[in-house]
């Protein structure tokens, strides 16, 4: 067995220390050694995207990197998506446009969103689905993901949001009514 | 999938790099971007004891001009070729076709120099290189060599560089004013490799071809460089009988393996498609 190294670098904003071996990837040491398990493991072989994290302000698939080459990195992970206790605007918009259905593919798509987002705020449905093509989803076939990222970029450029979900729309209304 | 165990090195000089990869000899490999290497040490084709990380490295990433060349870190990411105004400008076929290899994830790590060195002719960059008549750096113990890509892919994962060399820089000169470009490739999905694919640099005189350069991916051992279509194209007018007796020269070429994406007929016959595609969509782009 090789030696093990120690590693240092930020996790959501929070300075971290871990002992690996070379060969470890970064997904095993965010779930199994920082309890970090917001990133999945759907493939393991670089094609999911369940795994992605952001580090050094890039998406990347956690399950194609080795720890050791994060030494002093700065990487976020779902986990520090929302801040003091309020949910990321792409939170808010895979919830209120039903961006999910098992929710095992969310965190890879959020934490890729996010970067998506930052690179390009006003993006059209065909750059989001271009953009997003590293992330696979067996669900949701991909519309109200979109609509998600969608919702989340007005919200983030400080446009007025407003799901476009049929129900929850009408459910607003009659709450409206009601009030 | 976990790698078996290696050391790992990151050197913070290209100098320090070279000599480790002395030091380790066959025993040793470079990580780039590591979205080729990785999946292969994971799967344990790729078993080296000694890992040496070149990220750490300064100055191996970056986009420039020098005289009527453009140079190309090779530690530069596919993300940042798509990204780079310069070669949006000059090199646009280079830019088509980084925007077509694997997705947003890996494009942020996989590097031009690891897609090259690699030597899988599954891979997009090396056609292209052919295509654009590129040459490489390579930097050794004994100093720096400049290699040709028509003298650099030697066979599958085997190429003309030696195991203590680092590829530094790729160096490709700018094609004239007015010169249309296309890389057509077919793949089954996003981040799949080429079913067939073929990239296209065309100059033009009326309608007729004063020159033209033409590259194959996934379509033999190697990246391919489809000269005898050149020739029969070189002085013709570009009619629709001319472009397909050279598709005919492209197919004749071809040796593709078999696999999951086709046989060996249907990878030709995709060939061909793609030169078509890649040829026409070259001449509306052609200035004339
Ligand atoms: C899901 C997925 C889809 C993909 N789809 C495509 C695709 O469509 N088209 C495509 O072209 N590629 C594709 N790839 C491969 C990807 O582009 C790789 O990033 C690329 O092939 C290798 O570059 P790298 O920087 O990751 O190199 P690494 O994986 O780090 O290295 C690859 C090899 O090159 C050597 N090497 C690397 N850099 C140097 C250097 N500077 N000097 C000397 N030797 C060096 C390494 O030692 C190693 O042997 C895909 C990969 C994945 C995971
Ligand atoms: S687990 Fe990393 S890409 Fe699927
Ligand atoms: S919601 Fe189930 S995989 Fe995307």
């Amino acid at each position: 067995m090789s030696q093990t190294v120690k590693v240092t670098f930020k996790l959501n904003d929070r300075p971290v220390e871990v002992l690996v071996e070379p060969r470890e990837l970064l997904i095993h040491t965010l779930r199994e050694k920082l309890a970090h398990t917001g990133p999945h493991i759907g493939c393991e072989t670089s094609h999911c995207g369940a795994c992605t994290v952001d580090m050094n302000g890039a998406s990347l698939k956690s399950c194609t990197i080795l720890t050791v080459q994060c030494e002093g990195a700065d990487i976020l992970t779902i986990e520090g998506i929302a801040k003091n206790g309020e949910l990321h605007a792409l939170q808010e918009g895979f919830m209120q446009e039903h961006g999910l259905q098992c929710g095992f593919c969310t965190p890879g798509m959020i934490t890729r969103a996010y970067r998506l987002l930052q690179e390009i705020p006003d993006p059209t449905e065909e750059e989001i689905r271009y953009w997003m093509a590293g992330n696979l989803c067996r669900c949701t076939g991909y519309q109200n993901i979109v609509k998600s990222i969608q919702y989340a970029a007005r919200k983030l450029r400080g446009e007025p949001v407003e799901t476009s979900h049929p129900l929850m729309g009408e459910k607003a209304a009659q709450s409206e009514m009601a009030g | 999938m976990i790698p078996k165990p290696f050391e790992y090195h990151s050197p913070q000089s290209l100098g320090d790099a070279v000599a480790m990869l002395q030091q380790y000899g066959d025993e040793a490999k470079l990580l780039a971007g590591g979205h080729s290497l990785l999946p292969m040490m994971k799967l344990r084709f790729a078993m080296p004891s000694h890992l040496i990380d070149l990220n750490r490295i300064p100055d191996l990433a970056g986009v420039s001009e020098s005289g009527n060349e453009i140079r190309i870190g090779a530690m530069t990411t596919e993300n940042q070729l798509i990204w780079s105004e310069l070669l949006q400008r000059k090199l646009p076929l280079l830019v088509e076709a980084a925007r077509l290899i694997a997705d947003p994830q890996v494009r942020y790590r996989g590097t031009i120099g690891g897609d090259i060195a690699h030597g899988d002719p599954g891979n997009d960059h090396p056609a292209l290189m052919l295509t654009l008549d590129a040459s490489f750096v390579l930097a050794g113990a004994n100093g720096e060599r400049v290699v040709p890509a028509s003298e650099f892919f030697l066979g599958t994962y085997y190429t003309a560089m030696n195991p203590d060399e680092i590829m530094t820089q790729i160096r490709i000169p700018v094609p004239p004013q007015g010169t249309g470009w296309c890389y057509a490739k077919l793949k089954r999905k996003t981040g799949d490799f080429a079913a067939a694919a073929a990239a296209v640099l065309l100059q033009m005189k009326g309608d007729t071809c004063t020159g033209v350069a033409i590259g194959l991916t996934n379509l033999g051992p190697t990246a391919l460089r489809a000269s005898d279509a050149e020739a029969a194209l070189t002085g013709q007018p570009l009619t629709a009988d001319a472009i397909e007796a050279a598709a005919q020269k492209v197919m004749a070429i071809c040796e593709p393996a078999a696999d999951l994406r086709g046989d060996e007929t249907y990878k030709t016959a995709m060939a061909g498609e793609m030169f078509r595609k890649a040829i026409r969509t070259a001449m509306e782009r052609c200035t004339r």
